[in-house]
């Protein structure tokens, strides 16, 4: 008896090893597990079809089983994978509506690729497009709070001193990076804080990082005059140095934080979404009407405006201007790094992350007005949401092209921007 | 640590395709930042559009030598298309618009909607069979001591650098000429060039689409080179590959970009093969590994683009102030 269930159990062991060994046999697949999600249930959904394109043309295609489970045998390549939503049961719906469509699945040789769509309740096959629009504009929403938050220092820092920091979208990477080793990492410092205590030192470094460059690098160059061209070109070399400095430390792989990693939609006056979105949404509201207070209600925020407006004036009626640079430098990188830690909670930490939104950044604040701290809380809200709602139209891979064209547009036919003021920019 | 090997694959990339080609492009970026003071943050889109309107060409059918004058008409009509609704902004925002542009090309060349044309992110491959047909260098090495390059190599760096100093020679008719001097007067004071009855606009035009006809063809012989092109190989970086080798040569003097392609490629190697060469005998122990070398060059390159900006506008060989160019 012993050895049968010795021998049952060899078999099941050897079964068990065979099964993803079956897989590679065959080469390489893409896989997954079609599963609904909904609080604490948990059930396989049957029938789902998955289809897998490569250069716009259909390669292979699957069905889900009764486990939920399926598997499409591939050559090595990089793949297009779509859910066709008209194949969800009823009441089922993709818990992200951006990733109906996945436009890049890499699947090396010998890899099985596991990839996920996550099905819940709400956004179901038959959501109108209403519903869809809704669910898109929190995500808008959501995504242009935080660039909302790393445009307000780029325009700060611009209407103070006339630079345009091409290392601003650097700045915004170091935030999220020094979050990750208070919240994350294993190794130095190994504190495993929770990333709402880990983004405190990550912004208190971001914000003195931001006064260093200025104390070391920036105020000496414009007390020789340097130009105007020179200290763009300076700060695009401040860029790569950061970013690539930034990559040896962290290396290339995207890494989340511990903290909001996977979290169940709720449905709130019928929109379904997460909840770590609407926490980004409020707690960027509550900073922008705090930043908003600063710039209108005290005294250093109106010599901020007051050095925006005219330096030399300011300086002849006693304003320390190089005391009010440096406040901009802290206070402007310092939200930098608080919207660094909220893209790395919303996506992943990854080494480009700040240059990738620094375009969007200069599309934000070029649509509110550069200089504007306002026009870049406006043009950031605008463009996160436009990106986002663009998608119903166009294809997801073109969402950052909608936001540079925005730029373009708004370049040619109002260059001062929504709220700024006409001066000269020709 | 092999001091011999090293600075030899220095010099290899010193008078290499990738100098050469850089070079080329440095020279079109050259005329328009260093000549007419355009910052030009979007220039590899130039490159880009060479290198895929000659390969497009190819792989619809037509020949590589029509599909080179393809090539440089699209970047021609890529200048025009940028700069008409661009050039009247200030110095800042054209830098903004610019990068904008090169990235929204990359983004449109690498989209399933634009891969019937152009192969999405896998590229084009093996568009330039003609060219290498035509080498006459027969097989074998050719250099001196272990410096040496193959038959292929030494006719496409031939090729290369014979395309460099043709630009060379058209660049220097071209600055002699009245033309060159309105660009640079547009340099030194755009209203003072306005206020003496010149159509800056219209020269500005002319110099970005010249300029950008030049990185075309920069484009053109990397992708030879290669056989290859893929949208993501038309990075932002290249952009300041193309102004530091400016400004480390001296902007707006002739040979400049030449001295400074050169230059800059030496060091890139040297720095690569000293830190290479580091990890290997484990002088930064546990603290850097061989993976961290390039991005590690890549920050230097940053640091050394700040120093060179700040301190050498002029670059190294240059002497003159006149480089003290403003936006304003």
């Amino acid at each position: 008896m012993a050895r049968v269930l010795a021998g049952t159990a060899a078999a099941l062991f050897v079964l068990a090893l065979a099964t993803p060994a079956l897989a590679q046999d065959g080469g390489q697949s893409i896989k997954g597990k079609m599963e609904f999600i909904d609080g604490d249930v948990r059930q396989p959904v049957e029938g789902v079809e998955i289809l897998v394109l490569h250069d716009g043309t259909l390669v292979a295609s699957g069905v889900s089983d009764a486990a939920g489970d399926w598997e499409i045998p591939v050559p090595p390549g990089t793949y297009r994978v779509e859910i066709v939503l008209e194949s969800l049961p009823e009441g089922v719906g993709l818990t992200d509506p951006g990733r109906q469509v996945l436009p890049e699945v890499v699947v090396r040789d010998g890899q099985a690729k596991s990839v996920r769509f996550a099905l819940g309740p709400g956004l179901t096959s038959d959501v109108g497009t209403w519903d869809r629009a809704a669910g898109l504009f929190v995500i808008g929403l959501k995504f242009g709070a935080i660039v909302a938050l790393a445009s307000i220092g780029l325009s700060l820092v611009f209407s103070v001193t006339g630079l345009v920091n091409f290392a601003h979208g650097d700045a915004v990477t170091l935030g999220a990076v020094a979050a990750f080793y208070f919240n994350a990492s294993n190794a130095w410092p190994g504190l495993h804080w929770h990333i709402l205590l880990a983004a405190i030192p990550a912004i208190a470094l971001t914000a003195a990082f931001g006064g260093a460059q200025e104390l070391l690098l920036w105020r000496p160059l414009r007390k020789r005059q340097s130009s105007l061209i020179s200290m763009l070109v300076i700060s695009i070399g401040l860029a790569f140095t950061m970013r690539y400095l930034i990559l040896v430390f962290f290396k290339g792989l995207p890494r989340p934080y511990t903290n909001y990693v996977i979290q169940d939609n709720i449905s709130v006056l019928g929109v379904s979404l997460v909840p770590k979105n609407l926490v980004i949404i409020a707690f960027t509201v509550i900073v922008l009407a705090a930043v908003g207070l600063f710039l209108q209600r005290t005294k250093l925020g109106t010599a901020m405006r007051a050095v925006a407006d005219n330096p030399d004036l300011s300086e002849s009626s006693g304003i320390d201007v190089n005391r009010v640079v440096l406040v901009t430098w802290v206070v402007g990188s310092g939200l930098a790094g608080l919207g660094g830690v909220m893209f790395g909670i919303s996506e992943q930490v990854q080494w480009d992350m700040g240059f990738k939104l620094l375009l969007l950044i200069f599309a934000a604040v070029v649509l509110g007005g550069l200089g504007t701290a306002f026009g870049a809380m406006v043009g950031g809200f605008v463009i996160g949401v436009a990106v986002e709602m663009s998608t119903l139209v166009v294809p997801t891979e073109f969402k950052t092209v909608i936001a540079l064209g925005v730029l373009v547009v708004m370049l040619l036919v109002r260059p001062q921007g929504l709220l700024g003021d006409r001066e000269r920019i020709g | 640590m092999d001091v011999v090997k090293v600075l030899i694959d220095a010099t290899r990339a010193a008078v290499g395709i990738p100098a050469a080609a850089f070079a080329l492009s440095s020279i079109g970026l050259n005329l328009q930042f260093g000549y007419t003071g355009l910052l030009n943050f979007g220039h590899v889109a130039s490159m880009l559009v060479g290198a895929y309107g000659m390969a497009i060409t190819v792989e619809m059918g037509g020949s590589l030598w029509l599909g080179i004058p393809i090539g440089v008409l699209c970047a021609v009509m890529l200048g025009l298309l940028v700069g008409a609704p661009t050039l009247r902004l200030r110095a800042d925002y054209l830098a903004i618009v610019t990068i904008a542009a090169a990235e929204m090309l990359r983004l449109v060349v690498r989209s399933s909607l634009a891969a019937p044309l152009t192969k999405g992110i896998f590229g084009i491959q093996a568009f330039a069979d003609e060219f290498f047909a035509l080498n006459p260098i027969p097989n074998g090495y050719y250099g001196i001591g272990r410096l040496r390059f193959d038959a292929r190599g030494v006719w496409m760096m031939l090729v290369g650098w014979a395309v460099v100093l043709l630009a060379i020679a058209f660049i220097h008719r071209l600055t002699a000429s009245p033309w060159g001097r309105v660009i640079r007067a547009i340099r030194e004071d755009e209203d003072a060039a306005r206020s003496l009855g010149k159509n800056v606009f219209g020269y500005k035009l002319q110099s970005l689409m010249i300029g950008g006809a030049i990185g075309a063809l920069a484009g053109m012989v990397l992708a030879i080179d290669q056989q290859n092109v893929t949208p993501d190989n038309y990075i932002p970086l290249l952009t300041f590959y193309a102004f530091t080798i400016v400004i480390l040569g001296g902007p707006g003097t002739l040979w400049g970009p030449v001295i400074g392609s050169v230059v800059f490629w030496f060091l890139f190697e040297l720095l690569d093969g000293i830190m290479t060469a580091a990890v290997v005998e484990g002088w930064f122990g546990s603290l850097l590994g061989a993976s961290d070398i390039g991005p590690l060059r890549f920050a230097l390159f940053g640091i050394g683009l700040m120093w060179l900006m700040a301190f050498r506008p002029q670059g190294i060989f240059g002497t003159r102030e006149e480089m003290l160019i403003d936006g304003r």
